[in-house]
This record gives C-alpha cells, sequence and structure tokens, in this order.
C-alpha cells in the first residue's frame, strides 16, 4: 500500500507542481528550443501518472475526472483540425498558417503555437485517459493503482 | 561539438550496451524485469540521439519509451501476471525466420550510405531548403518545429489522430466507464453485471491454476 509511504507521498506533492510547470515550458519554448506539443503531453500526463501511482486512481480522478480528460483529449484534435479549416477560411490552403495574420511569419507562429498546443493536450489526455484505464481495472482499485 | 573520436567511442560503448540488454531481454523470464530493462534499453537509445545531436528526438525517446511505455507495461502486469509462460521445446523454424529475417536487415543496410555522409540523399532533397529558408518561411528558430507544425503539418496531424485513436481504442475495449457519464441505474445495472464477471473470473482462475 503507498499511502503508508510518508516520503513517497511528501516528495511526489513537491514533484508534482514542478513537472507541470516544466511541461509548460517544454510546450511554449518548443520554437526555440528542443520539445514541442508531444514531449509537453507526456510530461503533463506524467505528472498525473505519478500522482495516481502513489494517492491512488481514485483520488487522482478526483483532480483529473474521466470527463475532462476525454474532453482534453477531443479538443486537442479538434484545435489541430480547427487551424487547419480556419486557415482555409481565410484564403490559404489547409494548415496554411501563413494567412492567418496580416504577416506571414506572424501568421506562422499563431499557427504553430494552435497546432502544438493541440498537439499537447490530445497526447496529455490520451496517456492520462490510458494509464488511469488500466490502472482502473487492478483488483481492489481505489488506494493501489498501478502497483505490481 | 565533442571531438569525432571520442563521439563514435560514445556511440559504440552505447551501442554495446544497447545490444547486451537486447540479448539479456530474451533471456529473462520474469516481465517485471523486462519491462525495467526495455526502459533502459529507451534511455541507451536516448543517449545515443543525444550524441548524434537529434535531441528533439531524444527528448521524446525519453519521455515516451523510457518513460511512458514503462509504466503503460507495469500497469498491464499489474492486470495480467509477471512471469512469461516458459515453452520448453526451442523452435527451429522460428530460429530459421529470425536468422533469415536478421540476414535480409543487415544485407538491406550495406546499400545504405554512410553515417554522416553529406553526399547521402537524405541531405540533398528538402533538407537544405529547410536549412536556408525556414527561418524567412516559418520563423522559430528550431528548425525542427518548423518542419514538424508547419511544412509536415499534414503528417503532425496525422500522428495527433493516432494517439487520439488509440486512446478511444483502449476506451471502447477496457474503459467502461463507472458512474460517471451514465444515468444511475444503467450503473446500477453494470455493476450487477460486473460483480457476476468478477465471481465467474475468480472461479476460472482457480480451476486453471492449481497450486
Amino acid at each position: 500500500m503507498m499511502e503508508d509511504k510518508t516520503i513517497l507521498r511528501v516528495i511526489t506533492k513537491l514533484v508534482v507542481p514542478v513537472i507541470v510547470l516544466y511541461a509548460f515550458y517544454v510546450q511554449f519554448h518548443g520554437d526555440f528550443g528542443p520539445g514541442g506539443g508531444f514531449q509537453a503531453g507526456i510530461i503533463f500526463a506524467a505528472a498525473f501518472i505519478i500522482y495516481g501511482l502513489i494517492f491512488g486512481v481514485g483520488v487522482a480522478r478526483r483532480v483529473m475526472p474521466a470527463w475532462a480528460t476525454r474532453v482534453i483529449l477531443s479538443m486537442g484534435v479538434l484545435l489541430y483540425g480547427g487551424t487547419g479549416i480556419v486557415s482555409m477560411l481565410m484564403g490559404g490552403e489547409f494548415l496554411n498558417y501563413s494567412v492567418l495574420a496580416h504577416d506571414a511569419l506572424q501568421g506562422q507562429h499563431w499557427g504553430i503555437f494552435a497546432v502544438e498546443f493541440g498537439v499537447g493536450m490530445t497526447v496529455a489526455g490520451a496517456m492520462i485517459t490510458i494509464f488511469f484505464t488500466f490502472a482502473g481495472h487492478v483488483k481492489g482499485e481505489t488506494s493501489n493503482g498501478g502497483e505490481a | 561539438m565533442i571531438e569525432t573520436g571520442v563521439e563514435n567511442a560514445i556511440a559504440i560503448v552505447l551501442l554495446v550496451f544497447m545490444a547486451l540488454s537486447a540479448f539479456w531481454l530474451v533471456r529473462l523470464r520474469n516481465l517485471f524485469a523486462v519491462v525495467m530493462l526495455s526502459g533502459i534499453y529507451s534511455l541507451l537509445a536516448a543517449v545515443l540521439y543525444v550524441v548524434m545531436d537529434a535531441v528533439d528526438v531524444a527528448f521524446t525517446e525519453a519521455a515516451v519509451g523510457a518513460g511512458i511505455s514503462t509504466v503503460l507495461m507495469l500497469g498491464t502486469l499489474a492486470l495480467t501476471t509477471n512471469m512469461e509462460k516458459v515453452h520448453r521445446k526451442p523452435s527451429l523454424s522460428a530460429l530459421l525466420l529470425v536468422l533469415t529475417t536478421g540476414g535480409l536487415l543487415i544485407y538491406g543496410t550495406l546499400d545504405m550510405p554512410r553515417y554522416g555522409d553529406p553526399m547521402a540523399p537524405i541531405h540533398q532533397h528538402v533538407a537544405n531548403r529547410y536549412i536556408e529558408q525556414s527561418g524567412s518561411e516559418v520563423g522559430p528558430p528550431n528548425i525542427v518545429t518548423s518542419v514538424l507544425a508547419s511544412y509536415r503539418g499534414y503528417d503532425t496531424f496525422g500522428e495527433t489522430v493516432v494517439v487520439f485513436t488509440a486512446a478511444i481504442g483502449v476506451l471502447a475495449i477496457i474503459g467502461r466507464s463507472k458512474g460517471d457519464l451514465m444515468p444511475t441505474s444503467t450503473v446500477a445495472r453494470r455493476r450487477k453485471e460486473d460483480e457476476g464477471e468478477d465471481h465467474q473470473a475468480s472461479a476460472s482462475t482457480e480451476k486453471e491454476t492449481p497450486p
């Protein structure tokens, strides 16, 4: 039973906010350094997975309920596809971001920002969904999620 | 930049470690150890990508291969079992198949350009355009981001949909929601069904695995 392990619980509480912050850094700094939506989504999901591993999937589900992960999962793909549709409506090709703003480079910047955010949302939603679904099936689950 | 000689030496050491862990993976019967070792394998691959200056790929490999895959495999082990069933009889046809496939793959590499060859086809196609023009065409200083999100936007869209589909697949197969999206009558009925299944499942496992 993980909830008896005080050190793990305290360290997890300290580490989770840092992981989430790092995920946002990787998400929004991907234009300048390594990283991007995919890696950021995984790191963001990792924060919730470690929380679920230590405190149990039931507790983690109260922070991030099933409907929320499903909305995030779907909104990511819609945001990506929607960016493409908007660029079509503004007179360009599907996913041609140059038309999104008065200036082609600015349009590219906004387009990449939106698209990367969509990727991040879908990846984070998918990883959290998959892990919680797996862990939620373990016998007697509420407290010892994922403990092999 | 590290000198080429040192870089090659590091790459060779890493590749040797990867080969060793691959052989060890085959020998292991405890699946818990197998999952851990495949995580180590992914981490070695990530370091190798860093040596090759492909930091974005290394980042992904470390996050996905060493991180999430390990956790998901552990989750799977928690649902199933952590010992592999041992097949006593070694299969000759399987060995033959593996050796043939391996031989063909090595034969295939003979046609490939040398590692780092600037005249390789991959460096002659669109790569030059990306390196020279992406700054004025797309903008971000990280060319990888320009390629993934803008030049290859269609491919990345496809990848996102694949990830989405994977999650939907897991939800459709084992993600029976317990009470979060359904009316209470359905929840009660499902719970009853679940209890029935649990009894059956425990009964059948007792039969299958005598102590």
